[in-house]
């Protein structure tokens, strides 16, 4: 290596791999769209994806799978993003599958509409024929999604093999499929917990507030706190506490598990996050109810 | 306020089954502070439900259902961590021979490779063939981690005859530029992993840890000379960006400046690099591998696939290319078979007009018995292309050099091929 070669970051090198496979993306599919879920991994996606075009639009729509239970902040904050950068929103619904019939609501304390997002995700891609469908997880995150592909194969019914994937090699992404199949893609792959929060602290990207530390109505299930709210199933002899609290993830709001946090600025989450030993799923409902539950989900077709 | 890694390493990990990858590399997470508690207690979970006393370390890093239910890992997986310098992502990739081509998988974007040895047992065939991939596929650094010194009292003799083993056979490898390293340790008590081990004061090297953080990649290529692949372009025509025209792509190698006098291959073209532009603002100079949009001089129409260089550095532009092979696909290869053939942002059709050679995968040698290409199988190949490739020798540029075989009729990528 010669002297005068400037260096790169780790964050410049996943950004540049990133934007790299989403032009691959736009090259490849003819109509790809991106799976927003309204947290700081699909914005930090979406602004790698206005990166991958500037000074173009962003040649995908989004596409919002909503459980009828999602937090009114990501609702309020989605629709604002839609607006200002121009994007082309369509929203999925939980709700209308199960009204249709093709889903099944949970019953119990535990139900969750989570199983569910999974019908009316497939649905809502076979109705519109995207034929890619980019998603913010990374391989960190969890066990089942270390395996995954950035390019990952999924067949007509929109299931994933994990013992069947394209080898990948180099920086050559292979997207060619059959009719009726279809790819997921994940940019972020590479991207850890601790980099997205670097990346949007550099880059100075919006995120909900729900992210910061907030007063909150809450209570505490099975060592989880849950934000009490009309869509969360109560259960006798439990009362409602206000706590200071932040997400790390935000999904559904009936299992998406707050902590106990005063972190109300980019630098004090970043901290936090350096010396937080949990998981951020570890605090999702969802993913506790077996050791292989994402993986199961995943297998199914889930994001 | 916490501030980022520096600098980032792809390192890939191999070895036989049994020989405690698993166990290392759970033990570099646990050791450097990467694990978390719920992982922890997840795994002790498991490990009790297994009947192990201890907390078994091998399992953090177990990953699917099937996986578990056989006890091997059959996929790579990747896993990352950090240290306060540098950023690490972990291609950890299975050891069984019907799993070469995870090990290819994972060492294409290496830039060291770990290789674990029993010390008990010393080089065995499986880490000829370790070695060998990682130095066809021209990963930098190999370290070998000679394992389970525990089981031989930290016997040095013992050490010093692996050690021996390894750099006989090393001379030997097809890419000499790899640099070779080796280490005691014992991944189970944790000796010379991330903590120097008092039981080898004969070992005056550094530990795993610290080789990691400390040897040099030059996989940012800026050394190299310019390459960079068209993959599209960006059109607009509003009032802040009239008539605008750009060509999108990452750079595969060398330095970008605004000033350029460059070249268009393979369609011949000139012309001169006017800006280089991000969203977040524009660039005198970019540098490998960075994801960058190109404004030229003149209104040239570029398709996806044209490379554009500097003048006077240029690469090789043909049609016949010849591959080292690694064969990925349980159907063998069969020269009537039409393939597409991708190399950067570029896709062609090919036809196999040779097989030169298929090695014997034991004894890395020629098998003349051998007549095709079946699943791990490697070797080398001549293709002809239906499109003219711009190309480098891999050892000269890992991008420009490399290409993947998709077979056309079930889209499935099926080899992937070095350019000599
Ligand atoms: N004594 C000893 N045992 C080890 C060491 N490393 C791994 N093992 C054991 O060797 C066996 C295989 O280890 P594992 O990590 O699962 O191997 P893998 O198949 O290469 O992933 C397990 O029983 C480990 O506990 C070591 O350094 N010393």
């Amino acid at each position: 290596m010669t002297k005068n070669t400037p260096s790169l970051t780790h964050l410049q090198l996943i950004e540049a791999e990133s934007i790299h496979m989403i032009r691959e993306v736009a090259a490849q599919f003819e109509k790809p769209v991106i799976m927003f879920s309204g947290g700081k991994d699909s914005i930090t996606m979406l602004h790698l994806c206005r990166k991958a075009f500037w000074p173009a639009p962003v040649p995908f729509p989004l596409l919002h799978i909503d459980t009828g239970h999602n937090f009114p902040e990501t609702l309020a904050f989605r629709d604002n993003l839609v607006e200002e950068f121009g994007l082309k929103l369509i929203v999925g619904s939980v709700q209308a599958s199960i009204d249709k019939g093709t889903a099944v609501e949970e019953t119990g304390k535990d139900a969750s509409r989570i199983r569910l997002q999974t019908v009316s995700l497939l649905e809502a891609l076979e109705a519109h024929g995207f034929d890619c469908a980019l998603g913010g997880a990374r391989r960190d995150e969890e066990k089942a999604r270390a395996k995954e592909r950035f390019f990952s194969h999924r067949d007509e019914f929109g299931q994933w093999h994990p013992r069947h994937q394209r080898p990948e090699l180099w920086r050559m992404y292979n997207g060619r499929r059959n009719v009726g199949e279809h790819f997921r893609a994940f940019p972020l792959s590479n991207w850890t917990e601790m980099d997205i929060w670097q990346y949007i602290y550099k880059e100075e990207i919006a995120i909900p507030s729900l992210y910061f530390a907030h007063d909150r109505e809450c209570v505490v299930r099975n060592g989880i706190i849950l934000s009490n709210s009309e869509h969360l199933p109560p259960v006798a002899d439990e009362t409602p506490q206000v706590m200071q609290v932040r997400f790390r993830t935000i999904g559904d709001m009936t299992c998406t598990g707050a902590v106990a946090s005063d972190a109300d600025t980019l630098e004090k989450i970043i901290d936090e996050v350096a010396t937080t030993r949990t998981t951020e799923r570890g605090a999702r409902a969802d993913d506790r109810r077996s050791e292989t539950s994402l993986e199961d989900r995943k297998r199914e077709g889930y994001f | 306020m916490y501030h980022e890694p520096t600098s980032l390493l792809r390192f890939t990990t191999a070895g036989s089954v049994d020989d405690g990858k698993s166990t290392l590399i759970g033990r570099l997470l646990y050791d450097s502070k990467s694990i978390f508690e719920d992982q922890i207690n997840a795994v002790e979970a498991a490990s009790t439900k297994r009947g192990k006393e201890q907390i078994d370390l091998s399992l953090l890093t177990d990953g699917l259902k099937a996986e578990r239910e056989q006890g091997i890992t059959i996929d790579v997986a990747y896993r990352y961590f950090a240290t306060p310098n540098r950023k690490f992502i972990i291609a950890d990739t299975p050891g069984h021979a019907e799993y070469t081509r995870n090990m290819v998988t994972g060492s294409s974007t290496a830039d060291v490779a770990l290789v674990l040895c029993d010390v008990r047992h010393g080089m065995v065939e499986q880490s000829k063939r370790h070695l060998y991939i990682a130095s066809l596929l021209g990963i930098e650094h190999i370290i070998i981690c000679v394992n389970k010194m525990d089981l031989v009292g930290f016997d040095q003799a013992q050490y010093d005859a692996v050690v021996q083993e390894f750099s006989e056979y090393a001379a030997k490898l097809p890419n000499q530029s790899s640099g070779l390293q080796y280490v005691p340790i014992s991944a189970l008590e944790g000796d010379n992993v991330v903590h120097a081990s008092d039981h080898t004061p004969w070992y005056d090297g550094q530990t795993l840890m610290q080789l990691l953080e400390n040897l040099e990649v030059t996989h940012h290529q800026g050394h190299q000379q310019l390459r960079f692949p068209v993959q599209g372009t960006v059109r607009v025509d509003t009032a802040q960006h009239p008539d605008y025209r750009a060509y999108t792509g990452q750079i595969a190698g060398g330095t970008l400046r605004v000033g350029d006098a460059v070249e268009i291959l393979p369609a011949g073209r000139t012309s001169t690099v006017t800006s280089i532009e991000t969203m977040t603002g524009t660039l005198e100079t970019a540098v490998a591998p960075q994801s960058v949009s190109v404004r030229l001089a003149d209104d040239i129409d570029l398709p996806r696939g044209e490379m554009i260089v500097r003048q006077g550095d240029t690469p090789t532009v043909g049609q016949e290319l010849k591959l080292r092979l690694c064969w990925l696909s349980e159907t063998p290869l069969n020269p009537g078979r039409k393939y597409v053939l991708q190399h950067t942002s570029n896709a062609t059709r090919c036809v196999i007009k040779d097989i030169e050679v298929v090695l014997d995968i034991n004894t890395l040698e020629a098998d003349p018995e051998k007549k095709t290409f079946a699943t791990n199988d490697l070797g080398r190949i001549v293709v002809k292309t239906m499109k003219p490739i711009v190309y480098d020798p891999y050892e000269k540029n890992r991008v420009t050099g490399s290409v993947i075989l998709i077979d056309e009729a079930t889209h499935v990528t099926v080899a992937g091929g070095m350019i000599v």
